[in-house]
Formats: structure tokens, sequence, C-alpha cells
């Protein structure tokens, strides 16, 4: 991320050539998804949200640990430029957590007629990190501006990437106790077609994800030196 | 000073503090036998004893919150903690010696639980026993980083149990199954894992939650 250091004209520039690549990426993918992947024998055009429900996924655990990563440069480098853009990452990964629960749902209601079913252990620690990230923004906003937010905000990011597979293994574990029965999903295997689909649609979601977080680091940065602009100002 | 020297110090002063206003501790003992009162009632007749051993759960989760909710509250009524932290001791001994505070507080409230949960309500057996003492440590090592989080913050109280609950998630799977599995040696090694990651995460960040 050498290139997001703030206000080059370089990295203003790239942005809409970003959003341009990830708009284009995106309406392949759905192409690909509607039009060229073949008809599950099982469970026929429900499965096809497969092709977004998991890219958003992986996107979105991307996105967390990317935070944590920034999260980690800040507590290291003492950098107050990786807070900003730590934040924009656990930003946008709590959108396409959201975007995760939503697609989930759609699809456990079209495949076993349930809106929620708590044995899709990715589904439940998605609920729990949308609570833990949730919790995120009601901490950071509840504290003043300065180092000591920065710090307090990254190792909280920290702490989300060591629940994610401590969750996961609770979850697996809860089973056991709660549901004694798991759906499998990997049922059929995927074709050749199906998992070209699935890994354009997987390019388009990050590409997707990297556009927006860097116009919403673009816009926060923009805001940030328009208050110190104003603050010279009065 | 050594670094458990230093612990022992910080440890002593909030029992000592304890011992002298009596705030937290009442409150906590009252509250969890109230909650296990209540459950009773909330718990309908016919109701089977693994419910029951759930629920105990969802009482300690809840009073060790009341407890993490107090644990800053003598450093930030009195401006004390920037004191700690200019002080020649390991900024991590801060978080350990209040962690072994707290623990305190929520073994005490324990050893009047679980007698109170096996009148109420049925038998209390050794692995509850072990999984409670295994969470116990859990809670306090993770509540207590999260409470000087939420002490630094303007809502406090408001924000601790958001930022805790779903940290907690993981320890009460761990305790119920612990409680009601016929096996629940894979419970208790699960809680003694997250006990040894959240520990060494939260003994190697809490320097930066505390300063700038």
């Amino acid at each position: 991320m050498s290139t997001s250091s703030p206000s080059s004209s370089t990295s203003k520039s790239a942005v809409p050539a970003l959003a341009a690549l990830a708009a284009a990426l995106v309406g392949i993918a759905i192409a690909f998804a509607f039009y060229v992947a073949p008809e599950d024998a099982d469970q026929g055009i429900s499965q096809r949200i497969f092709y977004f429900h998991v890219p958003i996924a992986l996107t979105a655990y991307a996105c967390f640990a990317w935070g944590a990563v920034k999260g980690l440069l800040l507590l290291w480098r003492k950098d107050e430029r990786y807070d900003l853009e730590s934040y924009v990452a656990i930003h946008q990964g709590t959108i396409f957590g959201s975007l995760t629960l939503l697609t989930g749902s759609i699809w456990a209601k079209a495949s076993w007629g349930h809106w929620w079913l708590w044995s899709e252990n990715q589904l439940v620690l998605f609920l729990v990190l949308f609570l833990f990230y949730s919790a995120y923004f009601m901490l950071r906003f509840s504290i003043e501006e300065g180092p000591r937010r920065a710090n307090i905000s990254a190792v909280y990011a920290l702490f989300g990437v060591v629940l994610i597979p401590v969750s996961f293994l609770a979850i697996r574990l809860a089973e056991n106790i709660i549901h004694p029965t798991v759906f499998t999903r990997d049922g059929p295997q995927m074709s050749g077609v199906m998992f070209l689909t699935f890994c354009i649609a997987w390019l388009a979601m990050s590409v997707l994800a990297y556009a927006l977080y860097r116009l919403e680091l673009l816009g926060k940065r923009l805001d940030s030196n328009l208050r110190e602009l104003r603050e010279l100002l009065t | 000073m050594s670094y458990l020297g230093d612990v022992a110090t910080l440890a002593r002063k909030d029992l000592r503090l304890e011992l002298r206003a009596r705030d937290t501790l009442p409150a906590m003992l009252l509250f969890v036998v109230s909650t296990l009162v209540v459950f009773h009632f909330a718990l309908p007749e016919g109701a089977d004893e693994v419910a029951a051993q759930g629920l105990l759960w969802v009482a300690l989760v809840f009073t060790a919150l009341l407890g993490l909710a107090r644990a800053w509250a003598p450093e930030r009524e009195s401006g004390a903690l920037e004191g700690l932290v200019l002080a020649p001791c390991d900024r991590s001994a801060i978080w350990l010696g209040k962690a072994a505070a707290v623990f305190a507080f929520l073994s005490a409230v324990e050893l009047v639980a679980l007698p109170a949960f096996a009148l109420f309500f049925g038998s209390v057996d050794a692995a509850t026993v072990a999984g409670v003492v295994l969470a116990s440590i859990g809670i306090c090592a993770v509540g207590t980083l999260l409470a000087a989080m939420a002490a630094a913050s303007r809502t406090r109280e408001l924000v601790l149990p958001l930022l805790f609950l779903p940290l907690a998630i993981p320890l009460v799977v761990g305790g119920v199954g612990a409680s009601v599995s016929s096996e629940p040696a894979r419970y208790l090694a699960f809680l003694a894992l997250y006990d040894a990651i959240f520990s060494i995460l939260c003994w190697a960040s809490f320097e930066y939650v505390v300063s700038e």
C-alpha cells in the first residue's frame, strides 16, 4: 500500500479506473453466474447464489484481516494514517459481512425453507463477527479522537482476527451439544466451468471491495484535510 | 521489585479497596442469587435439568459483567490510572494485577453461586466446576482489558457488554459443553486453549490501551 500516501495525485486518478474495473468484473461475474455456469442438478437456480455468497464471505474475511494488519502496523510504527486505513477496512468488512448474512439467509430459505439455520456454521460465525464488529463502531465513536482511540481501535481489530478461528472452533464444538445433525454443502463436486465462474466472482468481489476501500479512504482523507483547513482559517 | 511482586502489590491494592469500601462484591453476590431465583420462574414447569445448566452460565457471565463494569472505577474516579501508567513497572503488570483481583471477586461469587445452584436446580458435577474455573480465567483476562477500553470511552458501562458478549460466546460454548456433555474433556481443553490465546494477546496489548 505504498501508493496510498495521503493526497498523492496518482492514488486519486487510480480510483475511477479501479471502480470501472470493479464494475466490469462484477458484470462479467453476473453474466457467468447466470448464463455460462451450468444449472446445478440438485438445487437448480438457487445454487447460483453460491457464486456471490461465498466470494462475498471470503472478501469480508480479507477485509477484517486487512484491518488487523493495518492495526498492527499502527501499534508498531505509530503512524496515524494506519488508523484510518484500519477503520475503513473494517467498515468494508462489516458491509460485506452483512451481505454474507443476507445472501446466506436467502440461500437457506431457498434450499431448506428456513431463513435462519443454526446448523450453518459459517452463517453463525458471521453473526458473531457482525456483533463483534458492530461493537467496534460503538467503541470507536465514543472515544475522543486521538492516539488513544487509534491504539484501542487497533487492539480491538487484532482481537477480531483471533476471534475468527476461536469462534469457528467453538461453533463446531457447539454443534455436538446443540445440533447433532450437520448439513454438508460439499455434496456435488464443482465442474470446471463452475469453478471458473466462482473464481471470476471472487476476483470481482475482491476488486470491488478494494475499490470501495480506496474510495472511502479518499473521502475520509478529504474530510479531515477540509477540517484542518477550516480550523486554520478560523 | 520483581514483575510478580508488582502484580501482587497491584492486586492487593484492589482487594484492600474492596474490603474497605465494599462496593462491588456484595452487589455481585446479591445479583447472582437474584438471577438464579429469576431463572426458577423463567423455566417452565417440567423443563429438564440441562436447560438449567445453560442458565447457570448466563448467570455467571452477567454477574462477571457487573463486576467488570466497576473494575476500573476506582482508578477512573480518582484519576489514578495516569499515575499507574507512569509508575516504574511493566504496564502489563497493571492488567495482570487487575485481572487477578477481578478473578478473586468472581471466584468468591462462584463459591456462593455453585452451591446455590445445586440447592435450587440439582447437582453440580466436577466437570462443571472445572469448566467454571477455566472460563473464569478467560472472563477475567479478556474482560479486564475490554473494561479498560470501555473506561476510555464516553459511554463506559454501556459499551462494555457489547464488547464483551461476542468474545464470551466461545467461553459459554465450552462451559455449557463441559456441564452437559458426556465427554467434557474436549470442552475443558477448548476453554484452556481460549485462556492461553487470549491471555497472551491481552498481556501483550494492554500497554497500548492505556498509553498514547
